[in-house]
């Protein structure tokens, strides 16, 4: 069975139609200030429901159960605060119980409803979310960054700028309907920002044989130099599917979230967005989220035994490589043979062989995967 | 968010206590209370989908989805 939303109700705080035009309207009146295009990101989740039970950013009480509990007020897990910042001047002329208009690029794309205005602790909040303070942390950098004060309260979305991608996004309940459409009860999710190699593959088919249906789920928003590009991801994908998935077992969409190398409890806060949009496992990488060596391993792993109230099920599949011996494609948990047989499967060696324009071996990677990469110009971010 | 509770006592034979028990340990729980809980949430929310759609909505998901490609 598809699960139930995470809380029980697919949040929509997408207006249309009339209620839309006339809040556009007065909405022209408020108080507004502008955001980020991550926060706008996050306007979107919750609006569509990815971050359902979440109506709108996270007020004090719900951010200090997050910060400290990992879950929401209401005991629900959560593990990542969802939050706005604002500077102190922005917000002088407004109070609780205002409305504040949001503003992306000078345009209004949503009306907010203060609940609560607050301060916060970005270091706390480091030491909490990241597990440290350091600086070089990319998603510690990103919060030293932020505003001074957090503002908290429902939100309702009025305009969404357009997205190159948009025709790769879906929204949960686009992936609901479809789900139900393919008649799949078990649905696999699997996170990725990455092209596919044969290690991929392999995790995502042994995930595959047990369920009705893999929901391959790129994410796709914020990129660093170096990393493929979102259409480069698709297309690769779509490679993949196209000569090496049967019919119908595969659902490729785009998830526009932020990502933030939160790890352990990064892994979390992804099953229950895939949760939100109909998966019902999903699968956990090895240092999944995790970035440089701020996390051991099997840290986002092990952090799934606090949760046996999540609502969807972690899949903890090894790191596959080719084992000469074995003859084929295996993981640590099957394979009894030594290293000297073993060959891993670097996405670093595929990138630079792509860089130099070759194409990588192919226990490494399948070769129409690898043309279509290379068929762009330029595949990586700048 | 903080929903209103009610507090529910039952009478149950020690026999099916004891199972229950040995059930929520099974499954990870620390708390007996919150293993029935959640037991309860998913027998009586079964069936349920959890998403407001009429009909229209549902119609203009699809339409989507077909001019996507993902259904025909
Ligand atoms: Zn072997």
């Amino acid at each position: 069975m598809i699960p139930r939303p995470h809380g029980g109700r697919l949040v929509n705080r997408v207006l249309t139609g009339k209620r839309r035009e006339a809040l556009l309207r007065e909405a022209g009146e408020l108080p507004s200030i502008e955001i980020s295009y991550e926060r706008l990101i996050d306007l979107m989740d919750i609006a569509y429901g990815a971050f359902s039970p979440l109506e709108g950013f996270m007020v004090q009480e719900d951010y200090l159960h997050v910060l400290y509990d990992m879950r929401l007020s209401n005991d629900l897990p959560w593990t990542i605060p969802v939050t706005l910042d604002v500077d102190p001047e922005e917000i002088s002329s407004v109070k609780e119980g205002d409305d504040l208009a949001l503003k992306y690029n000078g345009e209004i794309v949503a009306v907010m409803r203060i609940e609560e205005i607050y301060g916060w602790d970005k270091k706390e909040y480091a030491r909490q979310v990241y597990k440290t303070t350091d600086k070089n942390h990319p998603g510690v950098a990103k919060t030293y960054h932020r505003k001074e004060l957090l503002v908290g309260g429902e939100i309702d979305l009025l305009r969404e700028p357009s997205h190159p991608l948009e025709n790769r996004i879906l929204w949960p309940i686009e992936t609901r309907v479809l789900f139900r459409e393919k008649k799949w009860r078990t649905i696999v999710a699997f996170q990725t920002r990455n092209v596919p190699h044969r290690g991929h593959e392999y995790v995502q088919k042994a995930a595959l044989t047990f369920t009705d249906g893999l929901l391959i789920h790129p994410l796709i928003g914020w990129k660093k130099p170096g990393d493929y590009r979102d259409e480069v991801i698709f297309a690769a994908y779509e490679a993949l599917i196209k000569y090496y998935y049967p019919k119908d077992v595969v659902v490729l969409a785009g998830l526009l979230m932020n990502m933030n190398y939160a790890g352990p409890r990064e892994a979390i806060h992804h099953a229950i967005v895939r949760k939100n949009f109909g998966a019902t496992h999903f699968i956990v990488g090895r240092d999944h989220a995790g970035v440089g060596d701020y996390y051991g391993p099997y840290e986002a792993w092990e952090i799934f035994d606090e949760f046996p109230d999540l609502g969807i099920t972690p899949l903890f599949i090894r790191e596959a490589f080719y084992c000469k011996k074995c003859g084929g494609m295996v993981n640590e948990k099957i394979c009894p043979h030594s290293e000297e047989y073993r060959v891993k499967i670097s996405g670093t060696k595929i990138r630079s062989m792509i860089r130099e324009g070759k194409i990588p071996p192919e226990y490494m990677m399948r070769p129409e995967v690898a043309r279509v990469i290379l068929s762009f110009k330029d595949p990586f971010v700048h | 968010m903080g929903e209103e509770k009610v507090e529910v006592k039952i009478t149950i034979p020690k026999s099916l206590y004891d199972k229950i028990k040995e059930e929520a340990d099974n499954a990870g729980f620390t708390d007996i209370e919150e293993f029935i809980r959640f037991v309860l949430e998913q027998l009586v929310e079964s069936g349920e989908t959890g998403e407001e759609l009429s009909p229209e909505d549902e119609e203009k998901v699809k339409e989507r989805l077909r001019a996507l490609g993902y259904i025909d």
